[in-house]
């Protein structure tokens, strides 16, 4: 019984290692969970073009920041904020000269398609019981909500109790931006704090936006670099070569990003 | 002499007089013997890890956290109810099931076990679409102004859902044990079904019942896919302790340790509590 299972178990073995061993060259990204879209096409233009397997993992900054923290191998870092980016680079996880900061976002509102609880303005959003969805404090879009209602708060039309009343709608903290902007296209909640880049062309349909006046709004800034511990440096190089490239800023411009 | 006393000590004679099968045998036990200690060591040294790792980061400075204790209470709050609600609606639905035969049961019963093999990730997608405000269900529950998705509410039905089988499975094996000659004899003295069931079935299958309402207790304690999906992640409300070790494992690790060793030691009770039951249990039916 055991000798007929043990040829088999050999076979799956053998099959396992060598499919792992028959390898491109393989190019790790750890990248926020607001560049799903835009790094999911510049990750298949670069494989395309270089012959390289590009492997991405998002998540919220602050997951894949944890990650690395507990040794993660990765080749190339994208932050949402620079916050994580230069705690990373002060614990050394970094090649500290590789790292700058390539596009911006902005800080939009989001809601279903339908608009169930018809949120036109900002003084809607206190309304009580509209349903919001934000993110935890660590998260940087959680962090960039907070820093737009703490301007709003500050500013005599809205003032500290329009935060109170919007952080008392709040159903739900989400770890990473693509959970808030799917509950938001399900229609589960009114609206959510995301970034202009989460509304992608194929959501386009689902969610719509209210923009963040100037004078409230906050820019994100998104640094990328090179990890220490790259397996492959010469290819992470080129890959954020590409990213800024003429042909890397399009795709980020293609998904709402405003690259710099 | 000496290497007599020596053969002796170290089995060696053993070994030549029992012949070849035997030090098959005792080749097989010690096989057996280090795949026990590896097994053990497997397990064991996660554990051990966390509370090495927690020592040395003073995790339970964490314990006074508001997140920590927030998690805790509602935890501890939620899954108690959903504990009191699977053994209400578990209890009858089970001893249905270890005495009765009906159409269709055999789909029941694969319905029933559907939650312990999907990915709790699947069930709670699958509540959102049940139970969410646009759902097939919630949408007319919306209309009438009830909301369950994102609430305290929502958490309970998402534990309800994936710790029920683990009681319906367990009692209704209990039920099943419960020897028909015990109930018969009730029943030609006189006693009504009823009757019978409460003072007969009930009290001979309790410890079973009780060992199964405690590890749907446990399942519910650690529920997380569900809740994140249908009950959203929201601190004094909807964050149960599984999902405050994974939102502060990204932020504070400190307290991410300090609900994992409280949820270790929860879970390590909760087994040996089970065990010591269902010895019991076990000691019972060798009595009767």
């Amino acid at each position: 019984m055991i000798k007929k299972l043990v040829a088999p178990i050999l076979a799956i073995f053998v099959i396992a290692s060598l499919a792992g061993g028959s390898s491109s060259e393989e190019l790790v990204v750890f990248c926020a969970a607001s560049l799903t879209g835009a790094f999911g096409e510049m990750g298949q233009i670069y494989e395309d073009e270089n012959g390289v397997d590009v492997m991405l993992n998002f998540d919220g900054t602050q997951a894949i920041r944890t990650q690395v923290e507990q040794g993660a191998i990765a080749d190339v870092f994208i932050s949402a904020n620079k916050k994580h980016m230069d705690a990373l680079m002060a614990e050394g996880f970094m090649d500290n000269d590789t790292v700058s900061i390539f596009t911006e976002n902005r800080m939009v509102v989001i809601v279903p398609a339908d608009n169930p609880a018809d949120i036109q303005s900002f003084s809607d959003l206190a309304e009580p019981g509209v349903m919001i969805i934000t993110g935890v404090k660590d998260a940087p879009f959680g962090s960039y909500t907070l820093q737009v209602l703490d301007k709003l708060a500050n500013d005599s039309t809205y003032g500290p109790k329009y935060r109170e009343a919007v952080m008392s709608n709040v159903i739900s903290q989400e770890t990473s931006v693509s959970h808030l902007v799917s509950k938001i296209a399900l229609g589960e909640a009114d609206a959510g704090f995301a970034y202009q880049s989460d509304i992608s062309p194929e959501l386009s349909e689902q969610v719509s936006k209210v923009e963040i006046p100037d004078q409230y709004s906050v820019v994100a800034e998104y640094p990328l670099g090179r990890l220490k511990e790259s397996e492959n440096p010469d290819q992470a190089a080129r890959f954020i070569e590409f990213v800024r490239s003429t042909e890397g800023r399009a795709v980020l411009e293609k998904y709402g990003f405003q690259p710099v | 002499m000496v290497s007599s006393q020596f053969e002796r000590r170290f089995g060696w004679r053993r070994i030549k007089e029992e012949g070849i099968s035997g030090v098959r045998r005792r080749a097989l036990k010690v096989g057996l013997a280090l795949l026990l200690v590896l097994a053990a060591a497997f397990i064991a040294l996660p554990v051990a890890s966390l509370f090495i790792k927690s020592a040395s980061g003073m995790a339970f400075q964490s314990l006074r956290d508001p997140v920590v204790t927030d998690a805790l209470t509602l935890s501890l709050f939620t899954a108690t109810i959903t504990v009191v609600i699977v053994i209400i609606l578990g209890t009858p639905l089970s001893y249905l099931n270890a005495r009765f035969d009906y159409p269709g049961k055999e789909i029941a019963d694969s319905l029933i076990e559907l939650p312990v093999i999907m990915p709790p990730m699947v069930g709670g997608i699958a509540l959102l679409m049940a139970f969410g405000r646009m759902g097939v269900l919630g949408q007319h529950l919306h209309a009438g102004g009830v909301n369950i998705a994102f609430t305290t509410v929502a958490v309970v039905v998402a534990q309800v859902f994936v710790s029920m089988p683990f009681y319906l499975r367990q009692a209704r094996i209990s039920f099943e044990d419960v020897d028909l000659v015990f109930e018969n004899a009730a029943r030609t003295l006189g006693a009504s079904r009823t009757r019978v069931f409460f003072t007969v079935t009930l009290p001979i299958a309790t410890n079973g019942l009780i060992s199964g309402a405690i590890m749907a207790f446990a399942r519910a304690l650690g529920e997380f896919g569900a809740t994140i999906m249908f009950a959203g992640n929201f601190q004094g409300r909807t964050q149960t302790m599984p999902l405050a070790i994974y939102t502060a494992m990204q932020g504070d690790l400190k307290i991410s340790l300090c609900l994992a060793l409280i949820l270790v030691a929860f879970s390590f009770a909760i087994i040996a509590l089970v065990k010591i039951l269902t010895r019991r249990m076990y000691k019972n039916d060798v009595r009767n």
